[in-house]
């Protein structure tokens, strides 16, 4: 009984040993030489994985920082102090990247936007757009079905009392996921410091496009007529800035339905002019 | 001598509601004042638009020639005036390049035609505009070409009708059972296919017993009655009930070497071929509680919704849904403007007391999707995954064989919209696809 438990524990460890010495001999001559600053930065990055520098993921980043590829700057979700210690560590300048943040182009809310059909299915965007393209009269409009909210990461997107998206431009990183999960593409990133939206998406001209929603954007032209040349161009029924630098808030105070917004300073997201309630 | 019914393993077993519409003869829908026609209704590219506003057009007249292999030609279903191509609804819910036609009111609307050189069968059934009539409107001339190296030995043609409510497969096989026939003979000789079937349900006896009558002599064509059951329609269950065949994973019916073609389209190939018509009507069953007058009628395409349910006393009032389609596998339709397209076999109006407005409640893990799934996957734990957004966890469940026929929902104690996130599935799969190769 004894001779059988001491052989039992010989085996074990002697294969123990084994593998011991073997494992031993691997990482003396097989291993990968890792710069000792990655784990390091790593540590230092938020760990949120979110995408917004580019890369897939905080490690990613981490190492395109050490090849010299990336700015400290292009995490947008670090605060600026963090931006600051990274590159003290790096020894680099932080950079500067243009913040931009995301922008809903839709001002179709409840009330605002006819139902052509009431729609009782699953709650999610994505899910009506695929009956009938959801149940509003107007086919490009925002579905008030919060996918994007879900979707944020970083909680900047709460529905507002009109039911629509509204992005907390203080929260919103630009890390593209409200962008992707719109079922209307109705998001795009845009800098921070731009606040001239459309606030429309419809293709549609004159009362075709009035007809599905109070706040459709009938492309009668008055925003690019009164916005100083080569800033605004229409484009598929729809006006363009062409010219993010050099825009005024002229161009929206003839707009009859509020299609085209100048956002506030104070906020960068309450649209100045209220749009005018269904009648 | 009793025969075993073929069928399929799992399915549903809903309520019928043909008998208001199956027993009446089919009806020609006069001539309203103005036509729509898209230039997408069908799988593929869009036609090419041949026509300006202003332009006069004779019923018949090719409006739009086919862009590409997988794309067929639009006619114009009635003689009169282009006065507009634009964006117009679509029964889809998007706005489409349409082609929109005045009618002539002096005209006799006689359809002036010529039966094509069927040298080419292919080309003329292209051109003649004629697709998958069932629903899902995939141009049949692609499935008169074999692929290389591919060979059909049986043509399956589909008079099932397992949607309930929907009786126009039923009437046109009672009414046109020759043409039927005769397309079916005309697909098996251009395919080279040595065995024709025609597989129906058993509930539509009389149209059983014609069939028979009339191939009686013929010892390749075969009349096979199929168990009534949902989705016994779908393809893959057909052939399955019919042939006793499985159609591989992420294969078509050919690789099996089976062709499969819905009454409506068999019967159009016939027409052309005879008379030269292409496929500028077709017949749609107009039913359900909130229609005065149920019955099936023959629409030209690019009839506004409106004035066909307007034709049969529809109340509005009382109409809560509009179905284009079955109420199984059919689309909610909230724009009455939209057109009757090439692929729209039934409108169903209904009112307060059918459409279901249950909350949902938390899965009971009872199992009966998975009885109900005509292709044995798991709605319940497929459902899951859509909730999480597990989109690879979906590709290796094999989430894509769903066809979406709904008999999970259907089932489903707990009313858990399980079709819909299946589809929202697929949609998901579709969109990672197209971001990989980037």
């Amino acid at each position: 009984m004894a001779a059988t438990v001491t052989t039992a524990i010989l085996i074990m460890t002697g294969i123990g040993l084994i593998f011991g010495v073997v494992l031993a001999v691997a990482w003396r001559f097989l291993r990968v030489e890792e710069d000792p600053r990655l784990d390091q930065l790593e540590e230092m990055l938020p760990g949120t994985n979110c995408g917004a520098c580019g890369t897939p993921g905080c490690r990613a980043f981490a190492q395109a920082l050490l090849n010299g590829e990336a700015v400290p700057a292009s995490c947008t979700v670090s605060s600026p102090a963090e931006i600051k210690r990274i590159a003290e560590r790096l020894g680099v300048d932080a950079g500067s990247v243009e913040r931009r943040v995301a922008r809903l182009h839709c001002g179709g809310g409840k009330g605002l936007a006819v139902d052509a059909a009431q729609y009782l299915g699953l709650s999610s965007c994505r899910a009506a757009a695929l009956v009938n393209g959801g149940g509003r009269a107007c086919n490009w409009g925002c579905l008030g079905l919060a996918d994007c909210e879900e979707a944020c990461t970083f909680d900047a997107i709460s529905m507002n009392r009109l039911n629509l998206p509204e992005v907390d431009p203080d929260r919103c990183t630009a890390c593209n996921d409200c962008v992707e999960i719109c079922p209307k593409d109705l998001f795009t990133l845009e800098p921070v410091g731009q606040p001239l939206v459309v606030a429309c998406n419809s293709p549609l001209t004159g009362p075709d496009a009035r007809s599905g929603c109070a706040v459709a954007c009938d492309a009668c032209g008055r925003c690019v007529s009164d916005a100083p040349e080569g800033v605004l161009a229409m484009k598929d029924g729809l006006p363009v800035v062409l010219d993010p630098e050099r825009t005024t808030a002229d161009a929206i105070w003839r707009c009859p339905t509020g299609a085209i917004q100048w956002l506030s300073p104070q906020t960068r997201s309450q649209p100045e002019k209220e749009p005018a309630e269904v009648s | 001598m009793m025969q075993a019914v073929a069928g399929f393993r799992h399915g549903v077993h809903p309520r019928e509601h043909k008998t208001a519409t199956n027993g009446i003869a089919v009806e020609r829908m006069p001539f309203v004042d103005t036509y729509t026609i898209p230039l997408s209704q069908h799988i593929g590219a869009p036609s090419l638009c041949l026509v300006q506003p202003g332009q006069l057009v004779v019923r018949g007249q090719m409006i739009a020639a086919p862009n590409g292999f997988i794309s067929t030609a639009q006619h114009a279903p009635v003689t009169g005036e282009v006065t507009a191509v634009e964006r117009r609804p679509h029964p889809t819910g998007d706005m489409v390049e349409t082609v929109v036609i005045e009618t002539d009111p002096y005209d006799d609307q006689h359809i002036r035609a010529v039966p094509p050189n069927t040298t080419d069968l292919v080309q003329a059934v292209q051109n003649a505009g004629i697709v998958g009539l069932g629903g899902a409107a995939f141009p049949s001339h692609v499935k008169l070409t074999l692929p290389e190296g591919k060979h059909a030995e049986f043509v399956i043609i589909n008079g099932c009708e397992c949607e309930p409510y929907l009786t126009c497969d039923h009437r046109l096989m009672l009414e046109q059972a020759e043409d039927v026939v005769d397309g079916l003979r005309l697909i098996m000789n251009q395919l080279g296919a040595e065995q024709g079937y025609i597989g129906i349900e058993e509930n539509k006896g009389d149209a059983v017993d014609m069939m028979i009558d009339l191939t009686l002599y013929m010892e390749d064509i075969h009349i096979v009655p199929l168990k009534v059951k949902y989705p016994q329609g779908a393809e893959k269950m057909l052939i399955d009930a019919v042939l006793k065949r499985e159609v591989p994973v992420g294969k078509l019916p050919i690789d099996i070497e089976v062709v499969s073609y819905n009454v409506g389209s068999t019967a159009a190939m016939a027409q052309l071929v005879k008379n030269g018509i292409p496929l500028v009507e077709r017949i749609v069953t107009v039913t359900g509680p909130a229609v005065g007058k149920p019955r099936n009628l023959i629409v030209p395409v690019g009839t506004p919704i409106r004035e066909v349910l307007d034709y049969c006393d529809t109340d509005y009032g009382s109409m809560q849904q509009l179905v284009l389609g079955g109420p199984m596998m059919g689309q909610a339709q909230k724009d009455l403007d939209a057109p009757v397209i090439k692929g729209t076999s039934g409108l169903l109006a209904l009112d307060e007391c059918t459409v279901a407005r249950c909350a949902e409640l938390p899965c009971i893990r009872c199992g009966r999707c998975l009885e109900a799934c005509p292709m044995f996957l798991n709605p319940s734990r497929l459902a899951q995954m859509v909730r999480a957004g597990w989109v690879e966890e979906l590709t290796g469940a094999h989430q894509t064989n769903c066809f979406e026929c709904g008999a999970c929902s259907y089932v489903c104690p707990s009313h858990i919209p399980l079709v819909q996130l299946m589809r929202l599935g697929k949609a998901m799969i579709r969109e990672e696809q197209k971001k990989r190769p980037a």
